[in-house]
């Protein structure tokens, strides 16, 4: 784990205006347009020499769901990752290629990843609260941004918890421990977290693999309410979940190399979730999208 | 309506050899069991039937009579004095020490040169014997400034240090990576990480650790043998003089050909498995209060 120890917010100004016109991005039939929020360009991600992803270009835009979808090992949640620089805490881990945030390079030098996941949120695959209570789980992230006003804490609290739809649930027993609540709301407590640090983005890896069909309706009637607010980017292996919540879908797939037996996760197509399911322009996201593979 | 035909089949266990190796491997289970219990029983039962009748209020405080007096004058009051200073003192020397080293080794090390040679050096440090380690804060220490408590904490300290790095490394190591990344991902520094995330969850564990350290260094003779020799009143500075502890005591008293002296001997063999005793349970005790939210 390679972590620079930085308080101070030193770098990631606000946003400059990106000047230069950029290269058109891998295969992009239709014009996206929108304030992009984040712009990655000819992305590579390796864990040592091993290249987990390979020349991956797109942009996701403001206030939308964006989508991965894609078979295992193809990357996805290493690109979701690369979002807000969690990979930095993996060993060996290195990203090649630039992603902008709102113009602002993510891995340009004496960027704070502290300053980036500020900004940048994430909710995991399986539900982590942390060992304490259910207001202080919420309260983790203000707290350590620096809010100790205990009133304006129960507001955050309130607050966060009742855009999650977890308040009614929970308002009578904040004070017992969050590893206590059901798969479903321990869920709900992350995103909650999330929320409570107010970020610009939230990054979703697989949020409802690890939940019942009503607990994913309750997240993901959750993610449609608070689109509006957040970008959302979320990596799902469910594609009537992509279907139903995202506005615009990257298809991601595996790249083998017969000849060094090597293989690389590679995006493939991206565009309108609709387009992306009912017309695809790539002949390997028909057969996934339709099931024939995958 | 659904019909059965035939026989319905044999859901018991079948006899034979699968059978047979179990019960072989049951009695083996219970013969070890017995066999580890016997030493036990037998070092409680007579610590506690020869030395419950020595223990009084006035053998616990008075001082230490000369060795030809019986065991109903006199007491053990300084060495019990001398254990808690030492004790005390290699506590706070090891204690933070081996908390941080441990902390370090997991959390910011990672796989670097240090982190691993820090490693390396506490499994070897592990297995130094501990009149070695007595032996060598003589040399060092007690050459040049003389016997002391002071001597005999950093002799049991340098025994200590690496059984805290060690029992907080493996239960820094159970915290759950997740944990540390829903940390990270809310813009959480690494010493918030730590400080707040990781050592909350493992500080049941971390504690625990370090009184059964404690418990052990609360019996270590070798390493007091000449660090601190002994003495038969209370010495309150435990960084100048001579001092005593429980563990010379018993060693001085049960070599004695002296009745008196062998029956304090037991005496404060008893108290002093009483003190390790009450350490355990204090590290159960707070184990369990400790991990109140994480279950």
């Amino acid at each position: 784990m390679e972590q620079p120890e930085q308080e101070t917010v030193t770098s990631l100004q606000p946003p400059a205006p990106v000047a230069e016109p950029q290269a058109p991005p891998v295969p992009q039939p239709q014009v996206l347009t929108g304030t992009t929020v984040f712009d990655a360009e000819k992305v590579s991600c390796y864990y040592g020499s091993f290249r987990a992803v390979t020349d991956v270009s797109l942009s996701i835009y403001e206030h939308e769901i964006t989508a991965f979808i894609g078979p295992s090992g193809c990357g996805k949640t290493t690109v979701l990752r690369t979002l807000n620089r969690m990979n930095d805490l993996v060993n060996g881990a290195r990203v090649e290629g630039d992603v902008r945030y709102r113009g602002a390079s993510l891995y340009g030098r004496d960027v704070s990843p502290i300053a980036v996941r500020r900004r940048i949120g994430m909710v995991f695959q399986k539900p982590n609260p942390f060992p304490k209570s259910i207001y202080d789980n919420v309260a983790y992230g203000p707290r350590i941004n620096g809010e100790h006003n205990k009133k304006k804490l129960d507001e955050i609290v309130e607050h966060s918890l009742r855009q999650a739809a977890l308040w009614d649930e929970v308002k009578n027993r904040l004070k017992s421990s969050g590893l206590g609540l059901s798969g479903g709301q321990a869920q709900r407590l992350c995103i909650a977290r999330t929320i409570a640090v107010e970020p610009d983005v939230i990054l979703m890896d697989e949020p409802c693999s690890a939940l019942d069909p009503i607990a994913t309706s309750a997240i993901e009637d959750l993610m449609r309410a608070i689109k509006s607010r957040y970008t959302i980017v979320i990596v799902t292996h469910n594609m009537q979940q992509a279907t139903r919540v995202s506005d615009r879908t990257a298809f991601f797939s595996v790249l083998r190399n017969e000849e060094s037996d090597t293989r690389t996760g590679v995006l493939v197509e991206y565009g309108r979730t609709e387009q992306i399911f009912h017309d695809p322009s790539d002949s390997r996201t028909e057969a996934y999208v339709t099931g024939q593979v995958g | 309506m659904s019909t059965i035909t035939g026989q319905p089949p044999d859901l018991h266990e079948a006899a034979g050899w699968r059978r047979t190796k179990n019960r072989i491997a049951t009695a083996a289970m219970w013969v070890a069991f017995v066999l580890v219990v016997i030493p036990l029983v037998f070092v409680l039962i007579t610590v506690v039937a020869r030395g419950i009748g020595i223990i009084s209020w006035q053998f616990l405080t008075a001082s230490i009579p000369p060795q030809v007096v019986p065991a109903d004058i006199g007491g053990i009051g300084p060495a019990i004095v001398g254990t808690i200073e030492i004790v005390g003192l290699a506590t706070v020397m090891a204690v933070p020490l081996g908390i941080l080293g441990a902390i370090y080794l997991n959390e910011y090390g990672g796989r670097g040169v240090l982190a691993r040679l820090i490693g390396f050096m506490a499994d070897v440090m592990t297995g130094v014997p501990s009149i070695v380690m007595g032996l060598f804060v003589f040399s060092i220490w007690v050459i040049h400034f003389g016997f002391s408590g002071l001597a005999g904490a950093i002799a049991l300290g340098c025994l200590m240090l690496p059984v805290v790095i060690r029992s907080t490394d493996e239960m820094l190591k159970l915290v759950p990576n997740p944990l540390r990344e829903g940390s990270y991902a809310l813009g959480a520094t690494k010493s918030r990480v730590t400080m707040t995330v990781v050592l909350p969850a493992a500080i049941g564990g971390i504690v625990s650790g370090a009184l059964l350290a404690i418990a052990r260094a609360a019996g270590e003779t070798a390493p007091l043998l000449f660090t601190i020799l002994t003495v038969t009143t209370v010495n309150r500075n435990v960084f100048s003089g001579p001092n005593t502890s429980i563990p010379s005591q018993i060693f001085a008293n049960a070599t004695s050909p002296f009745t008196g002296a062998q029956d304090r001997a037991w005496g404060a063999a008893l108290t002093l498995i009483v003190i390790a005793f009450v350490l355990m349970i204090a590290a159960r005790i707070i184990t369990a209060r400790f991990t109140r939210y994480s279950r």
